[in-house]
């Protein structure tokens, strides 16, 4: 499967608030709420400016936080990034 | 007819007069301005001409309409013009975000109950609003959206079924409405508000405490995350969505600042001394 690079919503699009063990989203342009829970947050707060892949994002977030097993990682962010882009958080580059 | 119930002011128009002098007993201690003009508009009207003689029921109309809305005998006319102004109030209001949740407040502060239809959130609040609480509304609760204070909706009381022996027991039946027998909601029966907590209707309150009831089952406690509450209220707002990032920034803040818990109790007595145990633990 081709990695496929993605990339962050425009800076103001999104209204994010941690509530305990979830986190709403709220996107500015479609007026809708999202709640998510863990990676989610961590991968929009990982995502920066530039477009991105689930490899580039794996070491990003290695970085941050304590991953193993480095294919499971990259299949696991390639999945979420592709459930992101379907709420519309995050867009295919 | 104008009533004002907390912020809203209703006018209300009838084909008949038997609903319309029905309301006007029970909001007779309300304040009203026939100046002002109304947010919402109630009319109850005869489904065809012909019907009004022929076999009476009255339909629900306004500023909003649910096509599904039941026509109703028109000796339940009282019930249709409630529902009316749930209806218009649920569908139309725009300046705060509306909860359909019970509130009693005291000293300022409010105590927030949220739960569906048969959780007993009216009648756990139309009994302390018999003793040391202020009745803030059996139906809705608003929130402004700016200060993020709860404001009053103390609507006339509709108490169901059970309810209505366990309330009438300890008012004064001039406080009682006319019995509405087998409506498609069970009994019903109407509570005025205490004078009190009617002249108190415009004096908004802090949210300090959100309780989910259910009745039913043993008596039981469980601390509410802010996220779970988040999702149970967006639920429980009628007009969460319509109010966008407002609604949102809200709600976010209410369940941050506010303990929740859902509580089971079988019976109102183990309700009550639950909701005072809270109360006195963990309200902010």
């Amino acid at each position: 499967m081709t990695d496929r690079t993605y990339r962050a919503a425009p800076p103001g699009a999104l209204r994010i608030e941690p509530l305990g063990e979830l986190t709403a989203i709220f996107d500015r342009r479609s007026m809708q709420t999202h709640l998510v829970v863990s990676p989610m947050p961590e991968i929009l707060g990982a995502m920066g400016t530039d477009a991105c892949s689930a490899a580039r994002l794996a070491s990003r977030l290695a970085a941050a936080f304590d991953l193993c097993g480095d294919d499971d990682v990259q299949a696991i962010l390639a999945e979420r990034l592709g459930e992101l882009a379907a709420m519309g958080l995050v867009e295919r580059a | 007819m104008r009533i004002a119930v907390g912020p809203v002011q209703f006018r209300i128009g009838s084909d008949w007069a038997e609903p319309v002098a029905a309301l006007a007993r029970l909001y007779a201690g309300y304040s009203q301005d026939d100046v002002r003009p109304a947010d919402a508009t109630v009319r109850l009207f005869a489904a065809r001409p012909w019907r009004r003689w022929l076999r009476p029921s009255v339909h629900i109309g306004g500023d909003f309409v649910v096509p599904d809305a039941l026509p109703l005998p028109l000796s339940m006319g009282l019930l249709a013009a409630e529902m009316g102004m749930n209806l218009q109030v649920a569908l139309g209001w725009r300046r705060h975000m509306l909860l359909h949740a019970s509130a009693v407040a005291k000293d300022g502060r409010a105590l927030i109950m949220s739960g569906e239809s048969g959780s007993g959130k009216s009648t756990l609040a139309a009994l302390l609003g018999e003793s040391d609480w202020r009745l803030m509304g059996d139906e809705f609760t608003l929130i402004d959206p700016t200060g993020g204070e709860a404001f009053a909706f103390p609507r006339a009381v509709s108490l169901k079924n059970e309810a209505i022996a366990e309330v009438a027991a300890r008012v004064d039946p001039a406080r009682l409405g006319p019995l509405l027998a087998a409506t498609p909601k069970g009994d019903i029966r109407h509570l005025i508000p205490r004078a009190d907590a009617i002249a108190a209707m415009h004096e908004p309150a802090r949210p300090a405490l959100l309780l989910f009831p259910r009745f039913g089952g043993e008596v039981a406690v469980e601390p509410m995350g802010e996220g779970e509450a988040f999702v149970r209220l967006t639920e429980a707002s009628t007009n969460y969505v319509a109010l966008g990032e407002a609604g949102f920034a809200a709600l976010t803040r209410l369940v941050r600042e506010t303990p929740a818990f859902g509580i089971s109790y079988p019976d109102s007595a183990a309700g009550l001394a639950l909701v005072e145990q809270l109360w006195a633990e963990a309200a902010l």
